[in-house]
């Protein structure tokens, strides 16, 4: 899978967690840029983008997810 | 039902799409009742709230929702000035084997041990007693899911120190706890973690960044699971099933194959399973619910078909066989007429998804578990929670013969001219008595579920009938009424609350089964003659409309009350007890 075919799923993971069709995330993006993604959240998205992709971060991946492109190499790695 | 959230669900799914189901749910136009629901956690609960909220959405609740600091269920039931502020209606103590502080040590004698498992037991029933004593609502308990890691491998089981011995032991005492308390229902995540896996379910990465237990992909069951023992709480548990025949109760098609054609028994496996289905049915039957067929076949078929010498079940098990050729959407809608209950207390069990379709499309509350697979039936009507039990009175185990007594009756008023002579011809007897303990948990049942004969909907749980029991400022009467055919139980109860000499009628309302037998007249005639007793000279009656109780809007007119007010659909009646005269005479009734 390259990198913007994750790109593809991931917003797609985004928009429905979210409830935001017009949901678009880059690299750079982290929970200060969307709007509800708080700590809470946050382990509703993990879940979600692990079912998603049919994989599991172990918790040494999960503390070091500082941005959106963390989380897209974590993918990557993964898979 | 939203579609997502029937089971068998795919929790991933759900987790992920919450807003959108809470989005569309809250906007699809239902009436919903508001519900303050309290929940006290050993651990992160704002996960269980989100997704309990979707479950009670979808039933016909809108709850509003407390949730304690985290970690400090314990403080928050004891001394929590907020949850108090809060006015809980329900209270969820959100704990597991991670909320037990303290497991016996292995130097521990016996004696020490055991005073260990009964340290941690005294916690949580402390916090039991004072949610009694501060609230007086139903409190919804986890029991205890096997620990994280066992100490001693498989000796653990049943060694005095080991920690799987000790949450067996708590879970013992937490059910016998259970047992002597009303308002208070174990949430059994004993067997919900059992099923879900437990190793999934103790995600210890969970655990050690969000302090969420269990796993976040196990919330959605333990909230479907929480949700139907409030639904079963608030008297939304269904009542009835209405059962296929072809390839439901048995494999093939009678009307094909003939009788020697079907598959049920132990012939082979898959008359096995069919003849495993039928007994776990017949013990449904057995707990109270009312046993159904609705079925396209001819009648005779249907009957023999039931007939067979293998089947576990037979026609006499049955309360209602319709077996005919109409559209099962208006079959359903007769069942539900003929047994006098509503659609959503009906289960529809059919293999045919497009007559599944069919009964869901015109009945949207009805439930209608997705039955493809024979060897999953059962698994689909308990994991389904739609007969959750949370009271179980003893109508409930006679409800079957009490339904069959009815379609007696129907048959004998058929053979009469007159409905007065009818009426004497079934010598009715009725126990017309203030509450009394026996009868506590069958009165806030039937509060809970009664909605057509219902004057003002007011719900009550077993605390709250016992404390107008004892009250001397409430008027309480329950009414049992017997005739040559059986015993109906139970079956009307009003409470009226002393205010000077008025007296306010605040709980009036009976069962459906014995509609048109002058019953009302009967309980109406005792509750005016002990106000009357005791000095009140005007009986004070309120009919508060909603969307099921349109049949008794002239109940109060009609024994002689006048009204005084209405704001919208909303009456209020008087009677002047002063030269009042009853108005029963075709049941003999017996007050003391």
């Amino acid at each position: 899978m390259t990198r913007n075919e994750v790109y593809e799923q991931l917003n797609a993971v985004f928009r429905d967690v979210f409830d935001d069709e017009s949901l678009t995330v880059a690299d750079e993006t982290t929970a200060a840029d969307v709007e509800d993604w708080d700590s809470l959240t946050h382990i509703t998205l993990i879940a979600a983008v692990e079912d998603a992709f049919d994989i599991s971060f172990d918790m040494k991946t999960v503390v070091r997810l500082k941005c959106v492109g963390d989380m897209v190499d974590a993918i990557l790695q993964e898979l | 039902m939203h579609e997502l959230l029937r089971y068998p669900f795919d929790g991933g799914e759900i987790g992920k799409r919450r807003r959108r189901i809470r989005r569309e749910l809250i906007s699809d136009g239902t009436q919903r009742k508001a519900l303050r629901v309290a929940i006290l956690g050993g651990a992160t609960t704002h996960d269980l709230k989100e997704l309990l909220e979707l479950f009670l959405l979808d039933s016909g609740l809108a709850p509003e929702f407390y949730e304690s600091n985290f970690g400090a269920w314990w403080e928050d039931a004891m001394f929590g000035a907020e949850l108090a502020e809060f006015r809980p209606e329900l209270i969820i103590i959100h704990t597991g084997v991670r909320s037990i502080t303290a497991f016996p040590s292995p130097a521990d004698s016996e004696a020490e041990a055991e005073a260990c498992i009964a340290a941690q037991f005294a916690r949580f029933s402390s916090a039991w007693e004072a949610l009694e004593r501060r609230f007086g609502c139903p409190v919804i308990q986890n029991n205890f899911e096997k620990p994280v890691f066992r100490l001693y491998g498989n000796r653990d089981a049943w060694d005095i120190h080991g920690y799987t011995h000790m949450t067996a032991s708590l879970n013992r005492r937490m059910a016998e706890y259970a047992r002597g308390h009303r308002n208070f229902y174990i949430n059994d995540i004993d067997t919900l973690s059992a099923d879900f896996g437990l190793r999934r379910w103790h995600d210890g990465r969970a655990w050690h960044l969000y302090k969420c237990s269990p796993a976040p992909e196990a919330v959605p069951l333990l909230a479907h699971s929480i949700a139907s023992v409030i639904c079963a709480i608030l008297g939304k548990s269904r009542k009835a099933l209405a059962l296929d025949l072809d390839n439901t109760l048995w494999g093939g098609v009678v009307g094909d194959d003939g009788v020697e054609g079907i598959e049920i028994g132990h012939e082979t496996p898959g008359g096995e399973v069919y003849a495993e289905f039928q007994r776990y049915v017949r013990a449904l039957s057995g707990r109270g619910i009312l046993l159904n067929v609705i079925s396209k076949n001819e009648r005779e078929n249907a009957l023999a078909g039931l007939s067979h010498p293998e089947g576990e079940l037979k026609p006499g098990d049955f309360t209602e066989i319709i077996a005919n050729w109409e559209p099962k959407d208006a079959n359903f809608a007769a069942l539900a007429r003929r047994l006098n209950i509503l659609p959503e207390s009906i289960v529809f069990c059919d293999d045919n998804p497009a007559e599944r379709k069919i009964v869901s499309d015109a009945f949207p509350g009805a439930a209608v578990p997705e039955f493809t697979a024979p060897e999953r039936y059962a698994e689909l009507l308990d994991r389904g929670g739609y007969f959750e039990a949370v009271t179980l009175s003893a109508d409930d185990l006679a409800r079957t013969e009490m339904y069959r007594a009815n379609a007696a009756r129907a048959q004998l008023a058929e053979s009469f001219g007159d409905y007065r002579s009818y009426l004497e011809s079934l010598a009715m007897r009725a126990e017309i008595r203030p509450f009394s303990p026996l009868y506590i948990s069958r009165i806030a049942q039937l509060t809970s579920k009664s909605n057509q004969f219902n004057l003002t909907t007011l719900r009550c749980t077993e605390g709250e009938i016992a404390r107008m029991a004892e009250s001397p400022d409430w008027f309480t009467l329950y009414g049992r009424l017997s005739d040559r055919f059986g015993d109906n139980g139970v079956v009307a109860v009003t409470a009226a609350e002393r205010e000077g000499e008025i007296a306010h009628i605040r709980l009036w309302l009976m069962s459906c089964r014995v509609l048109k037998r002058d019953m009302e007249y009967a309980m109406l005639d005792a509750l005016a003659a002990d106000c009357a007793a005791a000095g009140i000279r005007t009986l004070r009656g309120y009919y508060y409309k909603t969307a099921k109780n349109a049949m008794v809007a002239g109940l109060y007119a009609d024994f002689g009350f006048t009204q005084v007010a209405a704001e919208g659909e909303d009456t209020v009646w008087e009677l002047d007890l002063e030269g009042w005269q009853p108005k029963c005479d075709i049941i003999t009734v017996e007050r003391d």
